[in-house]
Parts: C-alpha cells; sequence; structure tokens
C-alpha cells in the first residue's frame, strides 16, 4: 500500500529560483536564507521518497484568465517548464507519475472533491523553486512528481478548511493505492508577502512564527483564519498559506516537526520551510 | 464596484475579485500574451500598434504606456499579470513593489532588509487617513 510518510511546507518565491539559476546563493544578501536549506535537502536525500505530490498555484502560466480550475491534478508523465514571461527556468523537466495522479484523480472526485484534470501543463516557479530549495540542482529530478494546484491569483481561493478537507482526502486517496510507494507531500507559497498596491512589502513576523506552532500542534485552528484575516495580517499574497492546509490535511494529526528554517527577506516575501514527519513512520 | 468587502477596509491592496475580473480580462489578457517570445519581441518593437489588438479601455492603455502599475491595478489588473510587463522591460517585482509603494528602490529594498513593512498601522484604511471605498 502507498503511504504518506512526510509532508514539507515551502514558501515558492520566484527570485530564489533566479539566485540558484544565476550563482547567486553565497552572496550577502541571499547566503543567510540559503544556509536553512542544506539540512533538509540531507533529510529529504535520505527519505528518498518514490514520489512527491506538490501542491502550489499557477502563476499566469499554464492557465490564464480564460479558464481558472480551483483544484486540478496532472496526471501526464512529463511537465515541461514554463515560460513565465522571462524564458523557461534552467531547470529539468519534471517526470509525472501518471499511475498513482489517475488514481488520485478517481478517488477524489468519488470522495466528493471535483477535481479539474490537467493532460498537459508546463509547471512554473511554483512547482520548481520548492524543487530546487529541497533538491538542489541536479541533472534529473530524484523523483516522480504530482502537480496538484490551486487556484489564489483570483479571489476567492479556496477556504483553508477545504483546503485541509482535501489534504485528508488524498491521504486517504494514498493508502487505497496498491503499490507499495513512499510519498512526500509539499504544500508551497506564502509566508507573509504584499506584492501590489502601496502596501506592498509587507511582513508579519509573528503572524508567521505563531502558523508555524499551529501548523504542527492544531491545524483545524489555523483552518478558521478568513481571507480577510490572511490578506489584513499577512497581506494580499499570504493568502497563499491555504495551500500549507492541503499538505497539513494529508498528515496524521500527530505529526513531528524535524526541521524549521524561517528567514526574510526574499525579495518581497518572508520565506518558511517546516518540515513534518507522521509519527506513525517516525 | 458599488458594493463592499470586508477587505475593502485594508489599505493600499487591490483584491483581484469578481469586481475588478469584469472590468481588467482584456487587460490581464494582453498581460498573458507576453509569456510568448515572439510576442514579447512585437510589443517591444511597437507598443501602441501591439495593444491595438486587445481592446483595452483608454485609461487601461494609458497605464501600460506610461507604465503606471498602480494605475493598471485601479483599472482591473492583476499583479501576476502585469508583472509580466515589467519583466519585459528587465524590471524584477521589488521594482516594482517600491514603485507602486512610491518610494525609490533603494528606501523600499532596505525597509524589505529591515524586516519589511510592519502590519502595525497598515492593517485598517482609518488608521493611514485613506477613504475607506463606498
Amino acid at each position: 500500500m502507498a503511504k504518506i510518510v512526510a509532508g514539507i511546507a515551502c514558501s515558492h518565491v520566484p527570485a530564489i529560483g533566479v539566485a540558484i539559476d544565476k550563482g547567486m546563493t553565497h552572496t550577502d544578501y541571499w547566503q543567510p536564507l540559503f544556509k536553512g536549506y542544506p539540512a533538509a535537502r540531507e533529510w529529504l536525500a535520505k527519505l528518498a521518497p518514490d514520489v512527491a505530490i506538490i501542491v502550489y498555484n499557477d502563476h499566469a502560466s499554464a492557465f490564464s484568465l480564460e479558464l481558472i480550475p480551483t483544484f486540478l491534478i496532472g496526471v501526464a508523465d512529463r511537465f515541461p517548464i514554463a515560460d513565465e514571461g522571462f524564458g523557461p527556468r534552467p531547470v529539468p523537466a519534471v517526470k509525472g507519475h501518471p499511475g498513482l495522479a489517475w488514481h488520485l484523480a478517481e478517488s477524489l472526485i468519488l470522495d466528493e472533491f471535483d477535481m479539474t484534470i490537467a493532460n498537459e501543463m508546463p509547471v512554473d516557479h511554483g512547482l520548481t523553486v520548492p524543487l530546487s530549495i529541497t533538491c538542489g540542482q541536479p541533472d534529473a529530478w530524484p523523483f516522480p512528481v504530482i502537480p496538484l494546484c490551486v487556484n489564489v491569483v483570483q479571489y476567492p481561493p479556496p477556504t483553508g478548511a477545504r483546503c485541509h478537507k482535501l489534504g485528508a482526502a488524498i491521504r486517504r486517496a494514498v493508502a487505497s493505492f496498491d503499490q507499495d510507494l513512499r510519498v512526500v507531500i509539499y504544500g508551497t507559497g506564502g509566508m507573509s508577502h504584499q506584492l501590489q498596491g502601496e502596501r506592498a512589502g509587507l511582513i508579519n513576523r509573528r503572524f508567521d512564527t505563531a502558523f508555524l506552532d499551529g501548523l504542527t500542534r492544531d491545524p483545524l485552528a489555523l483552518t478558521k483564519i478568513t481571507h480577510t484575516e490572511y490578506m489584513r495580517e499577512a497581506g494580499s499574497e499570504g493568502v497563499e498559506m491555504v495551500m500549507w492546509h492541503v499538505m497539513r490535511g494529508a498528515l496524521d494529526d500527530e505529526v513531528a516537526e524535524v526541521y524549521r528554517h524561517y528567514h526574510v527577506p526574499a525579495s518581497n516575501t518572508a520565506v518558511g520551510l517546516m518540515i513534518l514527519e507522521n509519527r506513525s513512520s517516525a | 464596484m458599488t458594493e463592499t468587502r470586508d477587505y475593502d477596509s485594508i489599505p493600499g491592496t487591490y483584491v483581484y475579485d469578481a469586481r475588478r475580473a469584469r472590468i481588467g480580462y482584456a487587460l490581464n489578457m494582453f498581460c498573458m500574451s507576453l509569456n510568448k517570445p515572439e510576442n514579447r519581441r512585437r510589443f517591444k518593437e511597437n507598443e501602441a500598434e501591439y495593444l491595438d489588438g486587445y481592446a483595452l479601455t483608454p485609461e487601461q492603455r494609458r497605464t501600460v504606456l506610461e507604465r503606471d502599475w498602480l494605475g493598471m491595478l485601479k483599472v482591473g489588473g492583476n499583479i501576476y499579470y502585469t508583472i509580466k510587463i515589467a519583466f519585459c522591460d528587465g524590471l524584477t517585482f521589488q521594482d516594482v513593489a517600491g514603485k507602486m509603494s512610491g518610494v525609490p528602490k533603494e528606501v523600499y529594498a532596505k525597509m524589505m532588509l529591515d524586516g519589511g513593512r510592519s502590519p502595525d498601522g497598515n492593517r485598517y484604511k482609518r488608521t493611514t487617513g485613506e477613504q475607506q471605498r463606498g
């Protein structure tokens, strides 16, 4: 049987990808952020998962305003790297896992989560930056990936509570897959940031710290945070943190925090990285 | 945009909701076209002519041609879309954020290095003197 063994919460700031791609990670500006990544890479290399589900949002790359899927799952065997307006990132294309992805699509829909299914889709920094952060710069990514997109670009995104429930449905679906696979799930985006308007640059370290603490101990309390509260307290783009709830909902009720790194700033954003292991697989 | 929402009380913030989506579609779809290198080249060659291919209002057109980043948001621009114009110009998210908040690039960069803009005093319009949209 397949099993989710761990979750990774990870910001996906595009500038982090640029810093990696241009070899700037050792500069005075970037070093304080990047010094927090090797430990996570070592943990993940040791875990050596068979497949990763990456929950992220597309940023006007694969999808425009023409079609706006609230929840979408990618079932392809390969996902090319998107041109987001400045050329594709120089990173390997992403290998999919159609077997588990189609099982998830069918199971989730029958479990009353009406997923959009994508057979062809380029992936953008929302998915590739967390891969770069946790895997470095390999010639090929070390595991196949199932992209799971959540709309956060057109208001309203799904609620935190709905995202948590989707995560729980993903946990059930993975558990009913008949191959022995060890699965890791990423929740990406955040933490506090605002990219737009006169209020751009908003950062709320206190909110972020409480969110990181609560995600392990009492995630259901965090699912009650409204979109307006995210936007007011953590910046208009801080609402991306609903995607972390999908990851958390896919884990056991009892988890152990095994790693945390937090840094301000990466460009306009507060960056968080946290690893949670299911107690049952620790 | 007469209907009010509870997040309208947040200062300096332009939530891309149904009200903005209904006026911003053409503007944002123009921005989306810049994902293609050929379109970026054509836009840079003759911006006015390229914009003729999209049903922008005169004010939307002005904000693009004048790179009025804040103005674009007020006429239905979505930051994830309008940023593609900035990428065409060789600007970064931080460059544009500085321009939207009305401070020089160096001042904005220093604010971020010092921990970012505090939420204190920036949660509600009444504390920054802005009028609530009605």
